[in-house]
């Protein structure tokens, strides 16, 4: 087997695998990474949301949220699972493609000198 | 470790972006003079691989989740530069699409988990390993502590920059602006949950990646000798 294709399918299997990233925690009653908390949770352990966390926390608005479809925050572990595969997708062919696309400008601008 | 818009306060973020265009700018030109077109594909699936490993989000039972970069690992197969442009790439996406660590922290994050984590690993995973043959078992190890030792830099560094925001930005009564958390309490919490779990899960991935590529593929790690200069 081509060694690209090994890699590949090395790929697909952590893809297909990644909902163990959404369900480990849960089992075992894990928060969020530390200072990753949204604001709710800042006002629970500090008593106040600071002014300019509050400003800059959501100025920006991701397609894909916490790597679910939008709106889909309340539902059950097979959607986010199911969501979360999409996303190591997604995930995976974006970054593939970036650094193919940067690396192959880099690497011809070198050749054509 | 992706540090979310809000936590950190502008000078932070300035600083981080600051500090990334001319590590950006070398990472770039190491590419193109140490890389030949082949060994593209091979850098891009790094940046795919960095991208799904972070999503393994491993719990402490109780307590905080985390999860492993594998950045320490792309750059034992293409050099700790390449690796920089790799992570890099993963981040960028995570930020815009995902919303997973901020836009505004943008710098900082590459700072500490493109730039900081595989140099710093690399080169444990350099003197460690030193001229031990390609498939030895301490080139694994070498690599697992490279992995370890490259997380908790990275950590340490996460730490520092949202310990420091309580000082540099506060109002007139004392209460933060961005992260209300002084810096004992911040490195006390990033170090500590590194060194004790997650800096762990970076060693197995590491190591067991290179292990895997011993057996299927050591030429993948006979690259990683002659470009990484």
């Amino acid at each position: 087997m081509k060694t690209i294709t090994k890699l590949w399918i090395g790929l697909g299997s952590l893809a297909v695998l990644s909902p163990l990233g959404l369900y480990l925690p849960e089992k075992f009653k894990a928060g969020d990474a530390w200072g990753e908390w949204g604001p709710e949770k800042i006002k629970e352990l500090v008593g106040y949301v600071p002014s300019g966390f509050q400003k800059v926390s959501s100025m920006w608005n991701a397609a894909m949220p916490d790597y679910a479809f939008k709106g889909w925050g309340e539902k059950g572990l097979g959607h986010l699972s199911l969501a979360y595969i999409v996303s190591a997708g997604v995930g995976i062919v974006l970054c593939f493609g970036g650094v193919y696309f940067l690396g192959k400008l880099l690497v011809r601008k070198k050749t054509l000198k | 470790m992706h540090i979310p818009d809000g936590y950190l306060g502008p000078v932070t973020c300035i600083a981080g972006f600051a500090a990334m265009v001319p590590v950006w700018a070398v990472a770039s030109n190491k590419v193109k003079n140490n890389l030949n077109a082949k060994q593209v594909p091979l850098l891009a699936i790094g940046a795919a691989f960095s991208f799904v490993i972070m999503m393994f989000n491993i719990p402490i039972p109780g307590g905080t989740s985390g999860h492993a970069v594998g950045a320490v690992l792309v750059a034992i197969l293409l050099g700790p530069w390449a690796a920089t442009m790799a992570v890099s790439v993963a981040l960028v996406i995570q930020a815009m699409l995902f919303g997973d660590g901020g836009i505004t922290a943008l710098g900082a994050n590459c700072f500490n988990m493109a730039f900081i984590l595989p140099f710093v690993g690399y080169t444990v995973y350099k003197i460690i390993s030193n001229k031990s043959s390609i498939e030895s078992m301490r080139r694994v190890i070498a690599a697992g502590i490279g992995g370890y030792i490259g997380l908790v830099a990275a950590s340490l560094c996460a730490g520092i920059e949202f310990g420091i925001q309580p000082l540099l930005h506060h109002t007139a009564t004392g209460q933060a602006l961005y992260c209300p958390y002084n810096l004992k309490v911040t490195v006390t919490a990033m170090v500590g949950e590194h060194v004790l779990f997650f800096g762990w899960v970076e060693f197995l991935a590491t190591a067991l990646v290179v292990k895997f590529l011993q057996k299927q593929e050591p030429a993948l790690l006979q690259i990683g000798t002659e470009v990484a200069k």
